[in-house]
């Protein structure tokens, strides 16, 4: 009996407020010129509206998966990782290069080869803002932008130069293509659905990401710390060295999103592939109340978002960023359920108004250093 | 009781001593760089650095003074970034459209205001975390801005953009080496510098900026004693934003005169660092920005020079180096003792 309910108060905000988001975005269209109608439509088909889309929408959903699993994660950890953008890039980087300079390995093990750079240097790169937080004391919102700065740089800098294609007919700054051993098989046989067993291990990470916080030791001594460092020093959890793990753990996913974009998707990796992919999985997260199974919806809606905007594009003449401005609305109202239940005279218990990011509050440990 | 406040003197002035050693250091090392550069390239190269930190410095040091005036009433603002890019947008469009540069100046303010007056309605008003409401603040940004640059210049923006031209400050600019630097600048340049004089009187030299920091610091005092902390968060929130505007118009009106999507570049992120460097006061944020200013001069004049370095892996170091700072400096830092957290009124 409860049952139900809890759920149903759990989705009323979320949908509400893209339902919300999505009229406001209308508003902004219209206003400026253009046809909503032929914007949504085409909003409609490219994501949902045919079985190609639905692929391609699910192709769109596996690095949100990702990302917003990483960025949950760290909110249960009473951090805020920022640096998903740059621990994505790493990731994708290191996978192509293990993708296409190692070889002789067969097809399966190459494959898992891939990944695993993809997720030690996600993880590496996530780890450094971690281990600053918990040693020295640095915000780590500040270090995960610098570092996503540094990352986008250093990518350019590989991709133009060190890691560029040798092949003297590819002009532009990627990757060589990685091999046929390191590829991940697509799902479906019919070459026209793109879709790849990412979408496979998204549904798994989520579980195993599930687990690991709700089952185990270490998800607990994180969800502790997340939600009181003080007490969790005083029952003897190392601070610390959970901050570093969460957020290697965390830059690990990431890296991931980036690695299977590479491995199932391009085959290659150049960087504007990722480029954006950070920002929104922090807000796929929080549409998701930094639940892993709460991602798993929100990673298709913002798949769906991405995959149908360029069909919007190509009917309506409607730019691609307004989709960025109806993501930050989603944001928005996710955040204060507040403005939902006032917008439409809603009654809401107090569950259904938790903060998205769960019993975390980033804010008040701005700047202060963790002794 | 008298104890007591003997052990804050204490503690207060070993505060003080260990800022002070720090500007001692940091700005010896700069000398030593800056002499070392002379000596190897020229008193020129080392004007020429100067006169860049000085510009670069600019919307670094705006973006600091917005993270002051915001934070110092206990609300944490990680929008600059977005605010900076705002009013970068609709100072050129204003711009563009009027050829009147007061007036795109005018725009870029109040764009930039209204997306603080934003902030401070989700984080005072509705208590979101603070920090995702900044979160917000700088997607929208992106969004609204390269919306908007698409849908009205895809095929270029029309000429004609007034800019800001240089200033030639009578007498002063004909100094040596000071007028150069400082007085041969543009007008935004010289107004941060101006400002930072300004935020800091009004801060700790009037009764509005004893209200802001009572309110940053302990938001229930002072409302007993009547101050309403609600209106004062808004108000300096507002004026953060204005100020943001100000390093926005910076980007479009006065380095380069045109608009790029995302072309504030992670600047008001290191405006932050610079305010938490510069321990959330506006001379060591100042002194911060313009440590931050000679990393990104210091690429430039490496150009000048000809020496051939990848501007990738150049371009790195005002990201690294506040990575450094921040963990270098931080723990040290103690922000306004509200900062962060949402006031509910009793």
């Amino acid at each position: 009996m409860a049952g139900w309910r809890a759920w149903l108060y759990a989705l009323i905000v979320p949908v509400l407020a893209v339902i919300t988001a999505l009229a406001i975005g209308a508003v902004v269209i219209a206003l400026t010129g253009g046809s909503v109608l032929k914007a949504y439509q085409g909003l409609w088909e490219g994501s949902f509206g045919q079985p190609r889309s639905i692929s391609n929408t699910l192709v769109r959903t596996t690095p949100y998966i990702f990302g917003g699993l990483a960025v949950a994660l760290a909110f249960k950890g009473g951090l805020f990782n920022i640096g998903v953008e740059g621990q994505i890039t790493v990731g994708a980087l290191a996978t192509a290069f293990v993708g296409y300079a190692v070889s002789g390995v067969p097809f399966p093990a190459h494959l898992i080869l891939a990944l695993l750079a993809g997720f030690v240097v996600g993880g590496l790169w996530g780890a450094i803002p971690g281990f600053l937080k918990a040693y020295t004391g640095a915000h780590e919102v500040i270090v995960t932008i610098m570092l996503n700065y540094v990352a986008i740089n250093v990518a350019s800098y590989l991709l133009g130069g060190p890691m560029k294609d040798r092949n003297p007919a590819v002009a532009i700054a990627q990757t060589a293509p990685v091999l046929q051993s390191a590829r991940l098989p697509p799902l479906l046989p019919d070459p026209q659905y793109r879709v790849h067993w990412g979408i496979v291990l998204g549904l798994l990470a989520a579980v195993v990401v599930w687990w690991l916080l709700q089952k185990t030791t270490l998800g607990f001594e994180i969800r502790t710390v997340g939600a009181n460092p003080n007490a969790a020093r005083y029952a003897g959890i190392s601070v610390g060295r959970t901050t570093v793990v969460v957020m290697a753990l965390s830059g690990g996913l990431a890296g991931l999103a980036g690695a299977l974009d590479v491995v199932g998707l391009n085959y290659y990796y150049a960087a504007a592939f990722t480029a954006g992919y950070g920002f929104d999985s922090i807000a796929v997260a929080l549409l998701g109340r930094s639940n892993p199974f709460g991602v798993l919806p929100s990673a298709l809606l913002f798949g769906g978002l991405a995959s149908g905007s360029a069909r919007m594009q190509f009917l309506s003449q409607i730019p691609i960023d307004i989709i960025q401005v109806v993501q930050a609305l989603i944001l928005i109202f996710v955040a204060a359920p507040t403005m939902i239940r006032w917008l439409y005279r809603l009654r809401l218990p107090r569950e259904a108004e938790a903060p998205a990011t769960g019993d975390v509050q980033f804010g008040a440990s701005w700047g202060k250093a963790e002794t | 009781m008298t104890l007591n406040a003997a052990a804050m003197a204490r503690v207060g002035s070993t505060g003080q001593l260990r800022l002070w050693l720090q500007v001692a250091v940091w700005s010896s090392i700069g000398i030593v760089l800056l002499v070392l550069t002379g000596v190897q390239f020229g008193p020129a190269a080392t004007l020429s650095i100067l006169t860049v930190t000085i510009t670069q410095a600019t919307p670094i040091t705006f973006g600091a003074l917005t993270g002051i005036c915001s934070e110092r009433t206990g609300v944490v603002n990680i929008g600059i970034e977005g605010m900076l890019l705002t009013a970068a947008f609709f100072g050129f469009m204003v711009g563009v459209y009027t050829h009147n540069p007061l007036l795109a100046l005018g725009a870029a303010i109040v764009s930039s205001a209204l997306m603080a007056l934003l902030h401070a309605v989700l984080s005072i008003t509705f208590r979101v975390d603070q920090i995702i409401s900044g979160t917000v603040i700088n997607i929208l940004a992106v969004g609204i801005t390269g919306y908007l640059n698409r849908q009205l210049f895809t095929a270029g923006a029309p000429p004609g953009l007034a800019a800001f031209p240089r200033l030639n400050v009578p007498g002063l600019s004909d100094l040596p080496w000071i007028g150069p630097i400082l007085f041969q600048q543009k007008p935004l340049a010289l107004t941060a510098i101006v400002l930072v004089f300004v935020v800091h009187f009004t801060l700790f030299r009037t009764r509005w900026g004893l209200r802001t920091r009572a309110v940053g610091e302990h938001p229930l005092a002072a409302d007993t004693v009547g101050v309403n902390v609600y209106r004062q968060r808004y108000i300096n929130v507002v004026i953060g934003g204005a100020i943001a505007g100000l390093g926005g118009a910076f980007f479009t009106l006065e380095s380069v005169p045109h608009f790029e999507p995302l072309m504030t570049n992670g600047i008001g992120f290191i405006g932050l660092a610079a305010m938490i460097v510069g321990k959330w006061t506006p001379f060591g944020a100042w002194g911060a920005a313009l440590l931050f200013g000679v990393a990104e001069a210091i690429p430039v004049a490496m150009q000048i020079q000809g020496i051939n370095v990848p501007y990738q892996l150049v371009s790195l170091l005002p990201y690294l180096l506040t990575i450094v700072v921040v963990a270098g400096v931080v723990g040290r830092a103690t922000p306004p003792a509200a900062d962060g957290q949402p006031y509910i009124r009793q």
